[in-house]
């Protein structure tokens, strides 16, 4: 198989990702929508790691989930505190500071 | 036989000073007595900066300028850079161990019995100071990096602390916590496009390094396109942190939401650090290929200042002003990154340090303007304030008219220099809207300076609170660094100059 295919998923991923971010309308959709995103990067890297014959793109791919990882807890703990205090995780809901 | 890499730890030491310094913090937060924790917090934090400082200056006589296997190059302007980011966090630090600017529990509702009852107790988190030091470690990689993992475990382990501290406001929560929700989704989306551009980054040289890609662009073997759409990504992400426009709707955003002390810590460290690793990234990785992305960055550059100037105007909120302001600061710095030269670096690295400061003092003014509820951001309430209170009123002045760069401030230094240095390379468009847009700009801090001085007191309410002396401290410091680089600019300009070098 041809592995260029492995970037045309890639980049469906990450449009994909990109597009539900910008349409979705709940907060933990939209981080979904971004972590999409990021293992269409991850994708990419492996594919490319394959593509130059060397490692340094596989090790990427792990950083990456490292960071996703951490940018779960984080953006988790954010969204749970904001529900909390206005029983909606809708993005659409949090709108105060629009003038 | 697997041989383990040499990290070069001494290398290495101000940022794992720091970062030590903020695993302490998260011991003590979990040991200590509430009654002895925000002094030991304070005085942890405190003294892990100024020991970082000493090992920069252990580190900046070295000879061997790469550690962790090339991923992390010390070199002048990078440790400039980082010293810049740590003098600007001592100061913000101060600012945020001043006053209750922040939620005694951060995961109590808000209004809620618990929360009440936290406050009456004295039930007080202080995870703010690990927190800012975890975000000041990743601010200090971010510039040095020469790797795309790095770059991007740097950008990450700066933000992520980021998001926490804008939503931990202790008055107006909700206002914070919403600040804080789309400072993370937008900044999450924004890392996710800096993480495609570095694949494709890689996919095009080979190579993670930066310096990799530099000789790959120079070869010429490699898949243009895959050039092509990393450069653009990789500059998404970029652009995103700096606040440029088309990318900079969360700033005014973020900035009024967050809690005051921490918006004059990112407005200042998060645009110095996000800066430097623009430069290098732009200088050392992907000079050779400036054809391509000059004409972009070149309009990113004119956009930004004409947006963040034009829009200024239009505020009626002190914070959300002042994050224009910034934004418009961020397109004259973009000047710089398009210069490529080394006066255009020495110039940008003057402004960066000039901004930095009169950012923290602005934004510690800001905290000082309150009623009874808190702090006052509305411009319409301050009108008059300068009859109350000159003297803070003027140091408020000062700290606009160097953003606006009138001369004898640090401001017009800057501005003169990147402006100068964008010249010499015959970049005449980006020359002539940046003073235009200089222009307009002054027009909004002149009309601050009427609104404070020369129109009668309305409102009674709002007072400026006598500040404590770490405030006092912080914000005369800011004060003298503006006047005294507006005086003597020689000072900083001859240091710069011997700093302005990237190794590659």
């Amino acid at each position: 198989m041809d592995i260029s295919n492995y970037l045309y998923l890639s980049a469906l991923l990450f449009t994909i990702g990109a597009v539900g971010v910008v349409v979705r309308r709940n907060a933990i959709v939209v981080f979904m929508c971004i972590e999409l995103m990021l293992n269409a990067a991850n994708l990419a890297f492996v594919t490319f790691s394959r593509i130059n014959g060397n490692l340094d793109g596989q090790v990427a791919s792990f950083f990456t989930m490292v960071v996703a990882a951490c940018e779960v807890v984080v953006g988790l703990a954010i969204i749970v505190t904001i529900y909390r205090s206005r029983r909606s995780a809708s993005v659409d809901d949090a709108s105060l500071l629009k003038r | 036989m697997l041989t383990a890499p040499v990290l070069n730890y001494s290398l290495l030491a101000p940022i794992l000073v720091v970062l030590g310094g903020a695993l302490l913090g998260v011991l003590v937060e979990a040991f200590l007595s509430k009654a002895v924790r925000p002094a030991a917090q304070l005085a942890i934090a405190l003294g892990t900066l100024v020991l970082s400082f000493a090992q920069i200056i252990r580190v900046r006589n070295l000879t061997s300028l790469t550690a962790a296997v090339n991923s992390v190059t010390i070199d002048g302007a990078g440790v400039f850079i980082q010293g810049t980011i740590l003098v600007l966090a001592f100061i913000a630090l101060l600012l945020i161990a001043d006053q209750d600017n922040f939620a005694a529990q951060a995961s109590a509702v808000p209004g809620s019995e618990e929360e009440r009852s936290a406050i009456a107790t004295g039930k007080i988190q202080t995870e703010i100071f690990p927190l800012t030091l975890f975000a000041v470690a990743g601010m200090m990689l971010f510039p040095l990096a020469s790797d795309l993992i790095t770059l991007f475990v740097a950008l990450e382990v700066l933000s992520l602390p980021l998001y926490l501290m804008a939503g931990l406001s202790r008055r107006r929560r909700l206002l914070s916590q919403e600040a804080a929700l789309k400072y993370f989704l937008l900044g999450a989306y924004s890392s996710a496009f800096f993480l495609f551009g570095a694949a494709f980054l890689y996919g095009f040289s080979g190579s993670l390094s930066l310096n990799g890609i530099a000789a790959a662009i120079t070869g010429g073997q490699g898949n243009d396109v895959f050039l092509l759409i990393g450069i653009a990504f990789l500059s998404v992400g970029l652009l995103f942190k700096v606040g440029a426009v088309p990318f900079h709707s969360w700033t005014p955003d973020v900035y009024q939401g967050a809690p005051t002390p921490i918006t004059a810590f990112m407005a200042a460290c998060t645009k110095v650090a996000a800066f430097g690793a623009t430069l290098r990234i732009f200088y050392v990785g992907l000079s050779a290929a400036q054809w391509e992305w000059k004409p972009i960055i070149t309009v990113v550059a004119i956009l930004t200042m004409a947006v963040g100037a034009i829009a200024a105007i239009a505020q009626r909120d002190v914070k959300r002003a002042l994050a224009f302001s910034s934004i418009a600061h961020a397109g004259f710095l973009l000047t710089g990154v398009l210069a490529l030269n080394k006066s255009g670096l020495s110039a940008s690295l003057f402004y960066i340090v000039a901004y930095g400061f009169t950012t923290i003092g602005a934004f510690g003014i800001v905290t000082l303007v309150r009623d009874s509820a808190g702090e006052v951001t509305d411009l319409n309430r301050w009108i008059g304030l300068g009859k109350k209170s000159p003297f803070i009123s003027g140091m408020f002045v000062l700290f606009l008219l160097s953003f606006a760069g009138i001369p004898l401030t640090s401001g017009f230094i800057g501005k003169f220099s990147l402006f100068n240095a964008a010249y010499e390379t015959g970049n005449i468009t980006v020359v002539v809207v940046g003073v235009l847009a200089s222009a307009v700009a002054a027009f909004f801090y002149l009309r601050i300076v009427v609104m404070l001085f020369f129109t009668e007191p309305t409102n009674d309410s709002v007072t400026v609170v006598i500040p404590s002396i770490m405030t006092r401290f912080a914000i005369t410091f800011c004060a003298l660094v503006t006047v005294v680089l507006g005086v003597y600019p020689s000072l900083l300009l001859n240091t710069t100059q011997t700093f302005a070098n990237f190794l590659k």
